[in-house]
């Protein structure tokens, strides 16, 4: 399983420290991440999916235990254990990816990093994606850009229940079931008839004659659990679908993909009907602004509103990645805000994050394509 | 020699040497009753060999045999892109048993993979942990339900007696086979409406990392036996 045909370990090696030398010269500290991660962490963050991507292993004593699938995990919780703030990291090494399929892409290969803690959070995406492309300017490649950040505020401001926007921010991240619940909520799917045969038995009892009825209930689930959720399908039941301009709003956000200052004039316009997205907005445009004063041309630079919404769940602001021309190379860099992950490993502490990766095995090879 | 991989014991030996047995391959153990040793009369060239069922994927993987008979559903979750790695020749039309997802009957806000994904969110936030999915599936399971963006559960690995975990309070779900459902009720569980996972049944399967030069002649003598067309895109094997 050769990542890069025709390079030797060496010459990635080589690319990838000149890499993190730029990422030094640019103020970063550089910090070590331990190869062997404890599974649990990993698997409360990304959930079940993460046993398909990495590899697991046991030890004896501390059990469960996972190869490095990326930095960011090991790298904010160094952070959040005692680093100063603002804070610039930049890390080197190998990671870690099972591959379920036959002719898979690499199983281990380089990443060089570049990681922001900094309450300034415009200028911090700024900053990140303009060294990124600084680094890569002279390659034949293609930046993509998005906001997750802007989807979210859309959710949250919907006239709707805070059940029905949970539900939505749940899924954020599995654009094809995201895409079901609004159809749903938006009225424009019928209620599935498994739905309504269960509401029509939930109408017949209380749930709690209805659990007694149903025979000895085992497990640790409870009947107050199974009542509080089908008191909670009842009245969802009652909820009106969205307003109509509401729900269009969101299908036009979906599909949103324009040059950056294009987006933003068009998200301008949509604002006055959403009024909930105007702080989202208004970060974007700020972004811009910082992005123009380093140089980044945003009349052409692309944004698509749902960019990185497929990859591991944890952006949730500026999304970027730059891609090959060839479409079966994953991305040479990608990266992005996880403000929210630094919550939940911070437990209780948080600061906002941007940061992204490089693959110095694809940058070498593209450059050796080149001379 | 072409190497057939079968069931060294119980129905799925017997069923499988009867549906042979039907077609006029005669395959029987030999030796002594505990040695796992057989033969097969009838076609030139055939060697049997007794092997756990479980093992057979595997085997037919490294191409050790050239065909196996084993469950679908093994095949599915122990090799990965399985039909790169195996042909599906023929299914043999017995050992049927569903993969499904079941849950405790007292369940009654669930009936399909939607609610289960709602109980799941609930639970996690009501108990601070992620839902168990009791199971030996883990592969089929975990494709299933990502493949229905079910989020927010945990499997747990389960060997054997998987009904039983709900119960002993080690799992709240199972993905488990099942063929009549008796086990399933008499546990107090019911299959989610669209729970099923793979309707699985013996097959019989030709490995495509096997040597066929070597076993091309055999092949056809079996292939005209049983009347099936030869397994496409074996290499080597219409030489």
């Amino acid at each position: 399983m050769m990542a890069d045909p025709g390079l030797s370990k060496a010459a990635i090696r080589a690319e990838a420290e000149r890499l993190f030398a730029a990422f030094l010269a640019a103020g970063a500290v550089s910090v070590e991440a331990d190869i062997l991660l404890p599974a649990e962490t990993l698997l409360d963050l990304y959930g079940e999916d993460i046993r398909a991507r990495a590899y697991v292993t046991a030890d004896p004593m501390a059990g469960e235990m996972m190869l490095r699938p990326d930095f960011t995990v090991p790298v904010v919780q160094a952070h959040m254990a005692g680093g100063a703030e603002p804070a610039r990291y930049a890390y080197l090494g190998e990671v870690f990816r099972r591959q379920d399929h036959l002719d898979g892409r690499a199983r281990e290969y380089m990443q060089v990093g570049y990681e922001v803690f900094d309450r300034a959070a415009p200028a911090a995406d700024a900053e990140v994606f303009a060294l990124f492309a600084g680094l890569l300017g002279d390659l034949p490649l293609r930046p993509a850009t998005g906001d997750i950040g802007i989807l979210m505020a859309a959710v949250r401001g919907l006239s709707t229940t805070d059940r029905r926007k949970a539900a939505l921010l749940r899924h954020i991240w599995r654009p094809r079931r995201f895409r079901a619940l609004l159809d749903r909520f938006a009225g424009r799917a019928a209620v599935p008839p498994a739905r309504a045969a269960l509401l029509a038995r939930l109408a017949a009892d209380t749930p709690e004659a209805l659990v007694a009825a149903a025979g000895p209930l085992v497990g640790l689930r409870s009947a107050a659990d199974i009542a509080a959720r089908a008191a909670a399908l009842i009245e969802d039941a009652e909820v009106p679908s969205l307003a109509a301009p509401e729900a269009a709003l969101l299908y036009d956000l979906l599909s949103l993909e324009a040059p950056a200052t294009a987006a933003l004039a068009h998200l301008r316009g949509i604002a006055p009907l959403l009024p909930a997205i105007g702080p989202a907005i208004e970060t974007f445009a700020a972004r811009l602004a910082a992005l123009q004063a380093r140089g980044i041309d945003t009349d052409t630079l692309p944004f698509e509103a749902s960019h990185g919404r497929t990859t591991l769940e944890y952006y949730d602001g500026f999304v970027f990645s730059f891609l090959a021309a060839d479409p079966a190379l994953p991305p040479v860099a990608s990266g992005g805000r996880y403000d929210a992950l630094t919550a939940v490993l911070g437990q209780g502490r948080s600061i906002p994050a941007v940061g992204g990766i490089l693959r110095p095995g694809l940058v070498a090879r593209l450059r050796g394509a080149q001379c | 020699m072409l190497k057939i991989g079968v069931p060294s014991k119980g129905r799925l030996m017997e069923k499988t040497f009867d549906w042979f047995g039907a077609r006029g391959v005669a395959m029987l153990r030999t030796g002594g009753e505990r040695e796992y040793s057989g033969a097969v009369e009838g076609v030139a060239g055939v060697e049997l060999v007794l092997l756990s069922a479980g093992e057979i994927p595997r085997e037919l993987a490294a191409g050790r045999v050239h065909l196996g008979v084993t469950g679908s559903d093994l095949i599915r979750d122990k090799l990965a892109d399985w039909d790169r790695q195996v042909a599906d020749w023929a299914a043999l039309g017995f050992g049927h048993a569903d993969l499904v997802i079941a849950v405790p009957t007292g369940w009654i806000d669930v009936d399909t993979l939607d609610d289960l994904d709602a109980a799941a969110a609930a639970f996690r936030a009501a108990h601070g942990r992620r839902l168990r999915i009791a199971t030996k599936y883990h592969r089929l399971v975990r494709e299933f339900l990502t493949g229905n963006g079910v989020a927010d559960y945990a499997l747990v690995d389960s060997q054997g007696a998987t009904e039983g975990t709900v119960k002993n309070l080690t799992a709240e779900v199972i993905a488990d086979i099942t063929s009549t459902g008796e086990t399933l009720r008499a546990n107090h569980l019911k299959i989610l409406s669209d729970g099923l996972i793979h309707p699985s049944q013996a097959t019989l399967f030709a490995s495509r990392a096997a040597d066929w030069q070597v076993a091309a002649r055999p092949l056809r003598a079996l292939a005209a036996k049983l009347a099936l067309p030869l397994p496409p895109g074996l290499p080597g094997a219409a030489a």
